[in-house]
């Protein structure tokens, strides 16, 4: 252990030392942010997120065609110079609608997962800290919320919140995904702390709020970066489920999941309804996922990247 | 212990006929590379190792971590991985074994040349009894053996390497066993089959110094009974002192200085093997000199230097040293060689460490001239306990036992003082340094705090204490948090307590400096950092608020020797100009000997003896410290040989169920001795600490008698 160690302390040593020795003392984010723009998967992975985003937002703005509207003279109709995506059932402009969809998506499946990592990083992280009370009381609320049913809550509460908007959606697709990160980072967080840093920190009288934020929850930034980028494609593939059984995003609102439910019953005879919308929802999960794993990469001092 | 049936042939006399037959193995121009990955640079680990061993010699081979000494014996072994590119010749008997297909390695190893690992803790299948692996060693070698003869074997072999009711033990689980009995065992399956050549690698780095003594005397007993010829791996100057009879030094992956024991200690020709040996902290030497520090580090083997590896951190370096890579040649004695173009000139000169190294300064602390008992008390400890309750159940938890972590201990630092606190692992050092730290109320007993009581402060009044009282960790490893840079790392403790930005970013430099670092290496990574580089960023840490007290958790025993001289130096000076106390937790009784003005010694949750360091060194008192003194061997062959080692019994009873009376009585040397009315008192009367001799000296123990060890 000792050997490959002092490796890693001489190599980098020798790294470091041929460059420039200018004294740059900058935060850690900054140097981090530096990092994961030097990283290739991470570039590409924006940039196709802002190309989606760009589409998404500035498309239906430049199509001749409204959301609305109907062109009652084309039905099903392939993709053609007038509509670029072709037609749907009722004379729709596809184009218009798989971007329409595309912009709740991102922002349903985004915040989505930010919600549900946060939640399940602050719950699992004072638990496995403070342990006790603070623990068991957390640790029930969780097992219990594994135990409850989330289709039949959601059901039963559709009536009441149909009405709400999407904000309302996104919590609840948070609410019921958190569980099982939270009691990873439990886990983690009962070997963390017993970490020689941890310790140093609590003995210099950091409070221990500080210590889960300052010290824990990055230290664990990998696995919470992991799980948010899962959890991207995964509310999003959540809320495609919802929307199909007519619990999610409510007509004539769209999202990629509700396009992709009408669209797959005729994929084979009309593909260009199906294809698009799904396609787009395949970029986007990727694109997340090129993110999650760039940033894992830069925010983890142990990758090899950084030990040029 | 018990003879076995060795058969003929293999037990020749040890040391007599050297010289005179062939050599048993025979390694030479050893090179082993280690491809990198992708674009990685590949790493030279070995580069032309070579050595001769004869029947019943010893082998040290000795070197920092890095240096190659493992990978070296590994490749001899053939259990290198597949991607390591080896050259040059293994030879044993003359017969070459590199190049060997692994069936023919494999009808080779543990039959012809086995190896005794460091970590016995992972040496051993945790699923088969250690009767069994012994037994599978023996049987694998001898296919005609039967399955019962096999075990017999096992059980002599159990006896010969001490296991005390071996035949009972035979069917233990590794997982019942102490490091020690592990590493009985794991030398009991090396000498299974009577090798010709046994390669220890650090056989006793992890285990305790009474442990480490019990274990080598178990090696030497299995020299004896093999007539084995030993490579003995290890970074401890001491147990080479003691127990080879020739030295390779290595540095970088070749070797730099090879000899007999004593021309390599007595007559040191390499500048790196004088600095190594002057980096040593000194159990036996009273006087207080600084230590050797060796400046840098070592070379990356995937990006050596040209010429001498050593030249960058060589005092006495000059251009030529810097043009070609030095050969080993002859210097004074025929069988004595070192890698230095300078070396004539410092036989010539006579130079030793102190002439060619330049010894830092230590000031002097005039302050520390004040009496002891007209200093401020900085840190008291009475009477302080630690149990942790023993639970039983899942949801009905009921205490089974306690285990007694810390048992009623006192003690106290003034200004400017560093006390020692010694004992082997397990004696509750570090539940004490976690008691204090934690500033909680104990649950017995009292810490005070520079007159501040822990348990009767607010959380206001225990935030401004946290600020005298810092703490440094044994491993720099993890006591960095790895995704800080070093800035904020040596910034958190200024931030929590209130600095401003600007105040913070001139202290952060000035404490970098302060610890021998660059201001520019604020902007790095720990993990950018070596080992002793990394203790310094934690001392700088521990620096930041200014303490009164610091407390430091075995600092110095993750680094290397040469590392280690320089973080000693470092804590001394600091000490003097800082104004500091000190609570210096340790196993290694030279350092605190070196660094300590007192020294309390602590077995089983209590303290058996405390005093002044010049008493206890010299006079200890106490049976336990007497044992650990004498357990430690000194890096001076001559004064090793001449030395007797205190054994001590067994290991150290479980602190869940201590002995009744004294709790040492169970392994004490003196309790044997003494007769059963004397006895009675140890075994009912718990001893207190009662003043011996010297002024300053007090030991636990009924028949407490000072007695010279070192």
């Amino acid at each position: 252990m000792s050997l490959s160690a002092e490796h890693a302390a001489s190599d980098g040593d020798k790294g470091t030392e041929a460059g420039p020795g200018e004294p740059r003392v900058s935060g850690r984010w900054s140097a981090v942010f530096r990092e994961m723009l030097a990283t290739r998967r991470v570039v590409v992975g924006i940039g196709l997120i802002l190309l989606l985003m760009a589409a998404a937002w500035i498309g239906p703005l430049i199509s001749p065609w409204e959301f609305t509207e109907r062109d009652f003279a084309s039905f099903r109709e392939p993709p053609s110079p007038e509509h670029w995506f072709g037609t749907d059932n009722t004379g729709k402009d596809v184009f218009v609608l798989t971007m329409v969809g595309l912009q709740k998506s991102i922002v349903i499946g985004l915040l989505a997962a930010l919600l549900t990592t946060a939640v399940a990083a602050v719950v699992g992280a004072f638990a496995g800290y403070f342990m006790g009370i603070t623990d068991k009381a957390l640790m029930w609320i969780t097992d219990l919320m594994l135990v409850l049913p989330s289709f039949l809550i959601l059901a039963i509460l559709y009536p009441v919140l149909r009405g709400q908007g999407w904000l309302v959606f996104v919590l609840l697709l948070a609410a019921f995904a958190w569980m099982v990160t939270a009691k990873m980072v439990r886990g983690m967080t009962i070997s963390l702390k017993e970490r020689e840093y941890v310790h140093a920190a609590r003995y210099m009288g950091v409070s221990d709020t500080k210590i889960i934020f300052r010290h824990i929850l990055p230290n664990m930034s990998s696995l919470l970066i992991v799980d948010a980028t899962i959890n991207v494609s995964g509310a999003i593939i959540a809320e495609t489920a919802l929307s199909y059984f007519g619990f999610g995003i409510q007509p004539p609102d769209v999202s990629l999941g509700s396009l992709i439910a009408t669209g797959a019953g005729q994929a084979l005879a009309y593909p260009w309804m199906f294809v698009f919308c799904t396609g787009l929802l395949i970029v986007l999960v990727l694109s997340a996922n090129l993110i999650g794993d760039g940033l894992r990469d830069a925010l983890d001092p142990q990758a090899k990247s950084r030990r040029r | 212990m018990t003879s076995t049936d060795t058969r003929t042939g293999t037990q020749t006399p040890v040391r007599e006929n050297r010289g005179e037959n062939t050599p048993v193995l025979e390694v030479s121009d050893l090179f082993v590379t280690f491809p990198g990955a992708a674009k990685a640079p590949d790493v030279q680990a070995v580069r032309g190792v070579g050595y001769e061993l004869r029947s019943g010699e010893v082998l040290g081979i000795v070197g920092e971590s890095g240096s190659g000494k493992s990978v070296s014996s590994l490749a001899t072994m053939g259990l290198l991985p597949p991607h390591a590119e080896i050259s040059g010749s293994v030879r044993l008997h003359g017969e070459e074994l590199l190049g060997l297909g692994d069936q023919a390695m494999a009808r080779k190893r543990g039959k012809a040349i086995s190896m005794v690992f460091q970590d016995p803790l992972s040496g051993l299948t945790p699923v088969y009894t250690v009767g069994d692996q012994i037994a599978e060693t023996v049987q694998v070698h001898n296919q005609a053996l039967s399955k019962g003869d096999a075990a017999k074997r096992a059980v002599e072999l159990l006896e010969l390497v001490g296991i005390p009711n071996a035949a009972q033990r035979y069917r233990a689980f590794p997982h019942e066993f102490s490091g020690g009995m592990r590493q009985r065992v794991m030398i009991a399956i090396a000498i299974a089959n009577d090798p010709d050549v046994i390669i220890c690698d650090e056989p006793t780095t992890a285990l305790d110094v009474t442990i480490q003594a019990q274990v080598l005397e178990v090696l030497k007993t299995a020299q004896r009974e093999t007539g084995a010829a030993i490579v003995m791996i290890t970074h401890d100057l001491g147990v080479v002192a003691g127990f080879v009879d020739r030295v390779l030094v290595m540095y970088a992956g070749r070797a730099v200085e090879v000899g007999d024991v004593d021309d390599v200690y007595y007559r040191t020709r390499m500048p790196y093997t004088m600095g190594l040996l002057g980096a040593v902290p000194r159990l036996d030497l009273e006087e207080r000199t600084p230590l050797v520090p060796i400046k840098g580090n070592p070379p990356s083997l995937t990006a050596l230097p040209p010429g001498c590896p050593y030249a960058p951190r060589c005092p006495l370096v000059k251009d030529a040293c810097t043009e070609s890579e030095p050969a080993l040649y002859q210097v004074g004695a025929s069988t004595h060689a070192a890698a230095c173009i300078r070396a004539g000139e410092i036989e010539e000169n006579a130079w030793t460490a102190a002439d060619i190294y330049p010894l830092p300064e230590l000031p002097e602390d005039a302050e520390a001239a004040v009496p002891r008992a007209e200093r401020e008390v900085v840190l008291e400890v009475n009477d302080l306990i630690k149990h942790h309750p023993l639970m039983k159940g899942a949801v009905f938890k009921r205490r089974v036992g306690t285990v007694y972590a810390v048992d009623g201990i006192t003690f106290d630092i003034r200004e400017r003082e560093t006390l020692g606190l010694v004992g082997e692992s397990g004696c509750g050092k570090s539940s004490t340094l976690m008691e204090i730290l934690s500033l909680q109320a104990p649950q017995r007993g009292t810490v005070v705090v520079l007159g501040k009581q822990a348990g009767g402060m607010n959380a206001r009044q225990r935030f401004a204490v946290r600020r005298d009282l810092q703490v440094v960790f044994q491993d720099p490893m993890s006591s960095l948090d790895p995704r800080m840079p070093v800035f904020e790392i040596i910034a958190e403790p200024l931030r929590t307590h209130g600095h401003s930005a600007p105040s913070v970013r001139s202290r952060v430099n000035e404490l970098l400096t302060v610890v021998g670092l660059e201001p520019a290496h604020a902007a790095r990574y720990p993990q950018e950092f070596s080992g002793g580089q990394r203790q310094r960023i934690g001392i700088a840490r521990a620096l930041a608020l200014d303490p009164k007290l610091l407390v430091l958790d075995e600092p110095v025993s993750a680094l290397d020797v040469s590392i280690q001289a320089g973080v000693i130096n470092l804590l001394e000076q600091l000490k003097v100009e800082l104004g500091l106390s000190y609570l210096f937790v340790a196993h290694d009784l030279s350092v605190i000997r070196h660094i300590a003005d007192r020294v309390a010694v602590m077995y089983l949750g209590k303290i058996v003896e405390i005093g002044d360091v010049e008493s206890i060194y010299a006079t200890p008192a106490h049976p336990y410290t007497q044992a650990l003194l004498s357990a430690i061997p000194v890096p001076d062959p001559e004064k090793e040989r001449a030395r007797t080692h205190i054994l001590l019994e067994g290991d150290l009873p479980s602190p869940a169920n201590p002995p009744s009376g004294c709790s040492f009585r169970t392994r004490c040397p003196k309790f044997t001795i003494l007769d059963p009315a004397e006895q009675e008192a140890c075994l009912t009367t718990e001893p207190g600490l009662e003043p011996v001799a010297g002024d300053d000296q007090a030991a636990a123990c009924h028949y407490a008698e000072a007695r010279v060890v070192v």
